[in-house]
């Protein structure tokens, strides 16, 4: 976490701005990123949130250009990576990396842990010397927590948590400042998780890395992040401090969201807010709020008026018509 | 970490699947005498107690002895060094007609399925068009075309095997073009030649190895059945089909002509069908412990 | 006054014979279910949580799977030696079990209303038209409209779809539901959906529960006993309350501090360290001691026993065993 940082005026290291994602499919346009703003500052984590299908992992892969965006600006150190041309965009590779959440699908299985750290290198060409490359990859085994005589070894005969090391090893190859986090953690049992929440903190202060942390599970997030972002349905709801968010959620979507995680205590009682009905398609969706047909504020003109995200105080941003002023539902 | 996991054997995926292969008696089987006749087809010059084309007119017809192994034919030639000949003949034909398959197919079912779109619509259209021809007659055609020697014949046998080899490649591309690892690598800035040629090709091997070995046995058939209807290898060159036609007019006499070559043929397939199946068995992910 | 038993597993062990290596999937468990409880089974992957489900079921595959000894009584009778036949008649209709992934566990072909009458046309003398009708009902009671019984899983969502095989298990009334991992396939306020409806239908059917989960928040919403298992063993079995506020078990300890938690700030995690281990070849003495930060020599050497540390709160640590430490 950034705390240690205050006092120094926050540098923005990426700023999104009217970011769209469309996709086409049969049954019509899939709205999967709508019109979403934010900022990270450099050295903060940013986590963003949300249900499947809420548009948070197409967010990540936008950002770092593994899709390419509809419409809207990704500014990287100021400079607006859209407009980069392929030969660019490879060399801008290097700052921004990803770790995914997957650690079966995301080593290719046919090649061995060496083989899979040193990509990066080789691919950029970062060493002329085998020898050199091959200290590098000892030097990022050692930094992750693999034993190095792990080296030759294949995927298939590791567990998941060392997977995810392997993962985070091939990005951080590259000493790259910025990494988005998909899921990191969500394929792993709680024990190894918990490891692998502690070396992402640690390589975090070690290499001064900014972090876009993705994921479902809001403890997680919490712990790990600075600020967070709630998606609903391609767009952010509600962004914030951690503290404010979980203090006092404003958002009526964020309110049921916290209040549905089971807590692993017995002296804390919350009161359940239960959501009626599923997450609605996210094809040719209305105009009006995307949470109104599960809202148990909504009031007449959330059916017609989008509400934009707009500040409510310091660094809190809602998007919602009624924030800090929710009255039951009148229709 | 503080503990040690128990020391495993340092093993790659492929030697994995070697072990597994190991297990299966029947592909085991195949293998050796896939592998037998392999040396027996190398070092044919040494094995054959005869020439391919010795004639002794004194010794027709002979049935199977001492001196002849499997007889003689209506030439006097020896029927157990035509087929160690033979074997020469019908190896080259299959591995090289699947080898024209595999790299003309699987060329243009990785390019389809990597970039997809026009190109991929283009390509599958013109498959579709070469699957609507009967194999047998467009090898027919071809080889009638170009006349029969033994390229063409490969060449006959080989591009009609092109289809299956491109819907093998293109299906196993199009599922690995979204796997994570691809992304992954394409998030580190590697180009479409590598992710072509490290990622997703070493990944789409397996069905291909299999289609092959089976594909040997398909092409060895068609190329004796060529051979059979008189457009394949010409005479004096043994080859297994060519064999069987020309005992045909004997079978009622003198069936050893028909019969040796034919078992020749079936064996040969029977061996690299088994040694498929293992294979598939062996590679197929789904019964990985 | 307690409630009678339904179910008691007497020292159960469940073996899978592989060529690896023989993996004991699990050894000396005992646990006790009474009528209207719910039990949760606590573990990670590899804990042998799904295959105590499956033994009570009688469904461990076999082979590679064996139940090697004990007892599974259930209503006073032991389902271990029973035959083919008799099993069929507990299944789905006195013990049924809800799976992971609501996916697999629905056939495609078959409208959900279909689904849920064959269930009760094979364990009640009833006709076409009453087990649709009873279909029509638990989709009701599920919160599932009646007319949505003529369609098929896929026009069905996760949660919905969940709900449907929380019906087809509700069907013929068990009077044990092994749920496992129920929820973990769905979204968190769904999973919020899905969890109040299990806890309304059970306290309506006083049905008794075995909830398999890795969520420790789960088992504070749902439970009223749990058992943590690690590599096979049942290591720490108590009721709800002592679990929370007295956990004895290092290993339970440790997964409560690998947890993120939500109502106070933690700068850092202290989670258990080194991984599980190969279950074809677990340590020596207590198969936690390679990880365990209150390890002692003795542990590498002798198995712990399972000790009563207080009524009903039963532990599998030498930490705990009288006469290990003076």
């Amino acid at each position: 976490m950034m705390g240690e940082v205050k006092g120094l005026q926050p540098e923005r290291l990426l700023e999104v701005k009217n970011l769209k994602k469309y996709f086409n499919t049969k049954k019509g346009l899939l709205h999967a990123v709508d019109d979403v703003n934010f900022f990270i500052n450099k050295g903060e984590t940013l986590g963003v949130v949300g249900e499947s299908g809420c548009g948070k992992s197409t967010t990540g892969r936008v950002v770092l250009r593994l899709l390419e965006a509809t419409d809207g600006e990704i500014i990287f150190e100021g400079k607006n990576i859209r407009d980069y041309n392929k030969s660019e965009m490879r060399n801008m590779r290097k700052e921004m990396q990803i770790v995914f959440q997957d650690p079966f699908a995301s080593l290719n299985p046919r090649m061995s842990i060496s083989e899979i750290i040193s990509e990066p290198l080789i691919v950029n060409k970062v060493f002329k010397d085998k020898a050199d490359r091959m200290k590098r990859v000892r030097e990022l085994m050692s930094t992750v927590g693999l034993a190095e005589r792990l080296t030759n070894a294949y995927p298939h005969e590791l567990d998941g948590g060392r997977r995810q090391r392997i993962g985070i090893a091939r990005a951080l190859a590259l000493k790259p400042k910025f990494i988005v986090q998909d899921e990191p953690v969500s394929a792993l049992d709680v024990s190894i998780q918990a490891q692998i929440l502690n070396l992402m903190d640690d390589l975090q202060k070690e290499f001064d890395l900014t972090y876009m942390f993705i994921s479902h599970d809001l403890s997680v997030v919490k712990h790990v992040s600075d600020r967070i972002a709630v998606m609903y349905l391609g767009k952010i709801v509600e962004l914030a401090d951690y503290n404010t968010m979980f203090k006092n959620p404003q958002h009526p979507y964020t309110q049921a969201l916290l209040s549905a995680i089971p807590v692993p205590r017995l002296d804390v009682h919350r009161d359940r807010i239960i959501l009626e009905g599923d997450v609605p398609s996210p094809i040719n969706p209305p105009e009006g709020c995307r949470f109104y047909g599960r809202c148990r504020y909504r009031q007449s003109n959330c059916l017609n008026v989008t509400p934009e995200l707009k500040e409510i105080g310091p660094e809190t941003f809602v998007a919602c018509h009624y924030a800090g002023n929710l009255k039951p539902a009148t229709n | 970490m503080s503990i040690d996991v128990k020391k495993r054997k340092k093993t790659g995926p492929w030697r994995e699947v070697w072990r597994r292969l190991k297990q299966n008696k029947s592909a085991i089987f195949g293998l050796i005498v896939i592998l037998t006749l392999i040396v027996v087809a190398i070092f044919a010059d040494q094995i054959a107690p005869y020439g391919y084309d010795d004639q002794n007119l004194r010794a027709r017809f002979q049935t199977p002895n001492g001196d002849h192994w499997f007889g003689t034919d209506n030439f006097g030639r020896d029927i157990f060094s035509r087929i160690i000949y033979g074997a020469q003949i019908s190896l080259k034909v299959g591995l090289l007609a699947v080898g024209i398959a595999l790299i003309v197919g699987g060329t243009m079912g990785a390019i389809a399925g990597f970039y997809g779109g026009r190109l991929d619509n283009g390509i599958m259209r013109f498959i579709d068009i070469l699957l609507a021809i009967p194999s047998i007659l467009l090898a027919i055609s071809i080889v009638a075309a170009l006349g029969p020697e033994l390229r063409n014949v490969m060449i006959a046998v080989g591009v009609g095997s092109i289809p299956s080899y491109a819907r093998i490649v293109r299906a196993s591309v199009l599922s690995l073009r979204d796997q994570e690892f691809i992304e992954a690598a394409r998030a580190v800035g590697a180009s479409d030649t590598r992710l072509i040629l490290k990622h997703i090709i070493p990944n789409s091997l397996a069905p291909l190895i299999v289609q092959s070995t089976i594909g040997v046995a398909g092409a060895i058939l068609a190329a004796a059945g060529l051979g059979f209807i008189g457009l394949g290898i010409q005479p004096p060159l043994a080859e297994w089909g060519a064999m069987l036609n020309s005992g045909r007019q004997y079978i009622r006499d003198y069936p050893h002509m028909t019969a040796f070559p034919g078992l020749a043929i079936m064996v040969t397939i029977f061996a690299l069908n088994l040694l498929g199946d293992g294979l598939r068995d062996a590679l197929d992910p789904r019964l990985k412990n | 006054m307690k409630n009678k038993m339904l179910l008691e597993i007497k020292d159960l062990a469940i073996h899978y014979i592989t060529v690896d290596g023989i993996v004991k999937a699990v050894q000396d468990m005992n646990l006790e279910i009474a009528e209207g409880e719910t039990l949760g089974l606590v573990g990670e992957t590899g804990a042998g949580k799904t295959t105590t489900a499956l033994g009570i079921m009688q469904l461990v595959p076999n082979p590679p799977g064996k139940i090697i000894s004990g007892e599974i009584i259930f209503e006073g009778e032991n389902l271990i030696g029973k035959s083919p036949n008799e099993l069929r008649k507990i299944r789905g209709k006195q013990i049924s079990m809800i799976f992971q992934d609501p996916m697999t566990s629905l056939n495609p072909v078959m409208t959900v209303g279909d689904q849920i009458a064959e269930v009760v046309k094979l364990h009640e003398n009833v006709n076409n038209a009453e087990a649709a009708e009873k279909a029509k009902q638990m989709l009701l009671k599920v919160g599932i409209p009646a007319e949505r019984s003529k369609e098929y899983p896929h026009q069905f969502s996760g949660g919905m779809r969940q709900r449907v095989v929380i019906a087809i298990a509700l069907a013929c009334n068990p009077k044990l539901l092994i749920a496992d991992e129920p929820t973990t396939a769905l979204d968190v306020t769904i999973q919020a959906q899905v969890l109040e409806l299990m806890k309304s239908l059970k306290t309506e059917f006083n049905t008794s529960m075995i909830m398999i989960t890795h969520d420790l928040g789960i088992v504070a919403e749902v439970c009223d006993k749990v058992a943590i298992m690690y590599a096979g063993n049942v290591i720490e079995y108590t009721d709800k309350v002592n679990l929370f506020t007295t956990p004895k078990h290092p290993y339970t300890i440790g997964l409560f501090n690998s947890i993120p938690d939500i109502e106070s700030d933690v700068e850092r995690l202290n989670p258990i360290k080194g991984l599980m281990p190969d279950p074809t070849d677990l340590p020596t003495g207590c198969p936690f001691h390679p990880r365990c930060n209150k390890a002692m020599p003795i542990c590498s050497t002798r198995v712990p026993a399972n000790t009563e540390v207080q009524t009903g709160h039963f532990v599998k640590c030498l930490l705990f065993e009288e006469g290990v430490i003076k």
